[in-house]
């Protein structure tokens, strides 16, 4: 299982990364992949309750299954415009 | 048309191009770098984004302007990177037979940008800076 992982914004400050690779059993869900992320960069865990998701380019839900192969996005409410 | 850029983006272009002879209504929108923001004052900004969902969703956006309004075509551009105040962040064009769905088009798509484009604005101040986050 390999997961491609981006991260933006004040997410990409906090994960320290703006690109990582997650590689593990246990992976099953997105919410996990963000567990996952967290464990190695504990000043994710803030964003735990205000974070969007995104699984291949699309608004996901943290209990959306992941597969091999699966790009993930985590990103804060969006500011554009 | 819809995109994303990192150049100043040339609203007339997009105007000229977009228009054609059954058009009676061309609304113009431009979201424009402000000077204050918060209280506070903004000397540029920085934009950036989840580049490939930010426009699949533009298109998403505009594919439903043109199915819930009575619109003929729609064009979005949003530019990404330094802005400096007064420049155009954001600009949609929308043409239509007749001016009120033009109109309402045009508010219907700059909201949603807002809500559902993954773009994110970091405002620059003299003693600082921060990553804006919008409502959810």
């Amino acid at each position: 299982m390999s997961i491609r992982v981006l991260f933006f914004a004040s997410l990409a400050d906090a994960a320290g990364t703006r690109e990582r690779t997650v590689e593990a059993a246990g992976i099953t869900d997105v919410i996990s992949v963000f567990d996952r992320c967290t464990a190695d960069a504990p000043a994710l865990e803030s964003y735990r309750t205000s974070v969007l998701l995104a699984l291949n380019s699309e608004f996901a839900r943290p209990s959306s299954p992941v597969r091999d192969g699966d790009e993930v996005a985590f990103f804060p409410p969006v500011s554009g415009g | 048309m819809f995109s994303l850029t990192r150049e100043p983006i040339d609203t007339a272009r997009i105007s000229r191009s977009l228009q054609q002879p059954e058009d009676g209504a061309l609304v113009v929108f431009e979201g424009i770098v402000r000077n204050h923001a918060r209280d506070k004052a903004v000397r540029y900004l920085e934009y950036e984004a989840y580049e490939s969902m930010a426009l699949k969703k533009l298109e998403e956006v505009g594919t439903t302007a043109r199915s819930r309004f009575d619109i003929r075509d729609i064009a979005i551009v949003h530019r990404l990177g330094h802005m400096e105040i007064g420049e155009a962040s954001t600009v949609i064009v929308v043409a239509s037979a007749h001016r009120g769905a033009a109109f309402e088009a045009c508010r219907f798509a700059i909201d949603t940008i807002k809500e559902i484009v993954p773009i994110w604005k970091k405002e620059f101040y003299t003693d600082g800076e921060v990553w804006i986050e919008g409502a959810r």
